[in-house]
């Protein structure tokens, strides 16, 4: 991944987004990951007809290319559907900038290179008003790790790990596997004490 | 040695590594899968050429897809997600409790009725109730899919440690409430992203208190505060609900190692009064949205922020509720007894004792789908079936989530207003439109009888009254 992803922003600020929300069950029945982009915030987005409700924020002309969502907290909470994340990347979103997530959400999204920039409470509220009108755009710095809007930027957080796992973008199994070794060893050890073997 | 946290315990015990990015390498005892968030996790090791590195640590159950009123799937893309997970455990040596085997069921129930939980395990599921695993003193916590493919591959996760948290539940809750009320009350006080980023541990004589079902409910339901991982002590307790199973992953020595040592710290300490602990109900869409059952829906004035209001009134618009309105009352269309959360033998049995000689209100379509195959084989044995047949409820000759999240044919329509013993009432969940309030397995079965939201307290003191 880029060190940095830019975008027009998009205000989203209500809170407790779940993702039950961000993909709806109806999504779910896939084998695949391919395909969630229509599904995303489909009942937020479209009607039971198929119609686009033009209430939504990602509905209206002037936010219809935002690729850089400003939050409320708690986005993403709920189910460990990696659906959602999945869909989020789908429809093309490449940022969400929030004060706090869902701890699954937050994982799935580094898996998946989406960018979940943490921002303090003063901050988020500066970005939602930014985010608020049309056609501007945001600069997310992930090696930095600043938000430049409009000539201001903006601290933001993110752990060490998902900070480099997503400027790497390495397969992270086949990383650990390289370490099996290592897994081989703690096993030795482990098993003395505790080893599950489902009956089949 | 300091004095170390249960949670750290845990952590410390699985630590195979502690890898250059700050990430800790955790060992995984066990790990769960269903068929809807697995399926791309096989295709993944598939795609990479890669092995699952301890085939019989691993354990796929259907429970999320299939319907309850009779065996298979609803629709062809639930079946194929059925078959799909049975040839990948066939392909992989991996043991597969699928629809017709005597041990299927909600993953969550079957579990510990397989004694495949133990103090000091660490367990992970792609499925965001893995919490309830804490309930024994075992770390247990949901994964994605992609988190999946990884523990197949390796047996290991990369794993951010977290902030330990207590929530001391103190003293004795009023009469009539139950570990649903315990955790709905704690989830609106401490919020529902309240514990994002920390390991809750539950304690307190409350707590103590529960039996093992009850202590399942409290820590399955702590994810909705977003906890990542929920805990309790191990005790004599668990002790007596992890013997006797066969094949149990049980050794039953250290019992005593798996609580918090005397003098640890935690990030924050929060103290509850049990004696404020009544039956509660959820009014809006976010677990939070709750008050005990003879309250009153919030008004404007009693929200602190712009943002506060808003939220109320998306709330209340979706749900069909006004500002101020009485809770009891409140006319419901169908009620469902069910989910990870409360569709074990205990919460069956609270519901026959309400349900017992009563008759569902008319009008009420009323559902209970039993946690496993064998919860529903034992609860017939106690003739608890006959006492929900009576009462005019569909007791389910299968078992699985069913209307707790509607992915199978238990789907309520736009509009419906849901009695349910289920975790979460966000908006859509059992349906697009669905309007679910959140409560006991007993106020479920008292709600049914009265035909709205109602107080189950009134039902516990006037038995064998037919209300409807």
């Amino acid at each position: 991944m880029p060190e940095q992803v830019t975008g027009q922003m998009a205000a989203f600020p209500q809170p407790n987004v779940d993702t039950d929300v961000i993909m709806p069950k109806r999504f779910l029945k896939t084998i695949t990951r391919r395909g969630l982009a229509d599904g995303t915030f489909a009942d937020l987005r479209f009607d039971e007809q198929g119609n686009a409700l033009p209430d939504f924020v990602l509905s209206k002309a002037d936010f219809r290319n935002a690729s850089v969502l400003v939050v409320g907290s708690n986005f993403g909470c709920g189910s460990s559907r990696e659906h959602a994340v999945w869909g989020l990347r789908q429809l093309g979103i490449q940022a969400i900038i929030g004060t706090d997530f869902g701890g699954i959400f937050y994982d799935n999204a580094r898996k998946n290179g989406l960018v979940l920039p943490i921002v303090s409470k003063a901050i988020q509220s500066e970005l939602l008003a930014l985010a608020s009108k049309p056609d501007v755009n945001a600069l997310v710095d992930i090696a930095n790790k600043t938000i430049a809007v409009d000539g201001s930027s903006f601290e933001f957080e993110m752990d060490p790990a998902t900070r480099q796992a997503l400027l790497d973008e390495r397969d992270e199994t086949l990383d650990t596997l390289a370490l099996s070794a290592q897994i081989r060893a703690y096993e030795q050890d482990h098993f003395k004490n505790l080893k599950v073997k489902v009956a089949r | 040695m300091t004095a170390k946290t249960l949670y750290d315990k845990l952590v410390d015990s699985h630590t195979v590594t502690e890898l250059p990015d700050g990430d800790l390498l955790v060992y995984v005892d066990f790990h769960i899968m269903n068929e809807y968030t697995s399926p791309q996790a096989f295709s993944g090791l598939a795609e990479k050429g890669l092995d699952v590195w301890r085939p019989e640590a691993h354990l796929a159950v259907v429970d999320h897809v299939n319907g309850t009123s009779r065996q298979g799937g609803p629709d062809p893309e639930s079946r194929l997600l059925i078959s799909n997970l049975e040839k990948n455990c066939h392909t992989h040596e991996i043991a597969f409790y699928g629809l017709g085997d005597p041990r299927q069921g909600i993953e969550h129930v079957v579990v510990p009725e397989q004694g495949l939980v133990a103090p000091g395990m660490l367990i992970a599921c792609g499925d965001s109730h893995t919490t309830t695993y804490g309930a024994f003193g075992a770390l247990g916590f949901g994964i994605g899919t992609s988190e999946v493919e990884h523990v197949l591959a390796s047996q290991t996760l990369r794993y951010k440690r977290l902030k330990p948290m207590r929530i001391s539940v103190n003293g004795q809750v009023a009469p009539g409430a139950t570990a649903k009320d315990i955790i709905m009350h704690v989830i609106r006080v401490v919020g529902a992203g309240g514990a994002n980023g920390y390991a809750v541990e539950f304690a307190g004589d409350a707590i103590v208190a529960l039996d093992m079902s009850g202590r399942m409910t409290v820590c399955n339901m702590a994810v909705e505060l977003g906890a990542r991982a929920a805990l309790i002590a191990a005790d004599e307790v668990t002790t007596a609900a992890c013997s006797g199973h066969a094949g149990s992953v049980f050794a039953g020595s250290d019992i005593e190692v798996w609580g918090s040592d005397a003098g640890a710290d935690f990030d924050r300490d929060i103290s509850i009064d049990a004696a404020e602990i009544v039956p509660l109900v959820s009014w809006g869409t976010s677990p939070d949205q709750s008050l005990p059952v003879d309250g009153y829906v919030p008004v404007l004035e009693d929200m602190q922020t712009p943002a506060a209001e808003q939220s109320l009134l998306r709330a209340l618009d979706y749900m069909g509720l006004q500002p101020g309105q009485k809770l009891e009352g409140i006319p419901i269309d169908s009620a469902f007894i069910g989910s990870c959360t409360n569709s074990r033998i205990e919460d069956l049995r609270s519901a026959a004792q309400v349900l017992r000689g009563r008759r569902v209100a008319d009008g009420v379509k009323a559902i209970i789908v039993p946690g496993s195959a064998l919860t529903r084989v034992l609860a017939e044995a106690e003739g608890l079936d006959v006492i929900f047949k009576s009462a005019g409820f569909e007791w389910r000759p299968e078992s699985g989530c069913s209307m707790c999240l509607a992915m199978n044919d238990d789907v309520a329509l736009d509009g419906e207003r849901v009695a349910s013993s289920t975790n979460r009432n966000f908006e859509g969940r059992q349906g697009r439109g669905a309007r679910t309030h959140l409560m006991s397995p007993a106020m479920v079965a008292a709600s049914a009888v009265a035909g709205h939201i109602v107080d189950v307290r009134e039902y516990h003191t006037a038995k064998g009254d037919n209300h409807a």
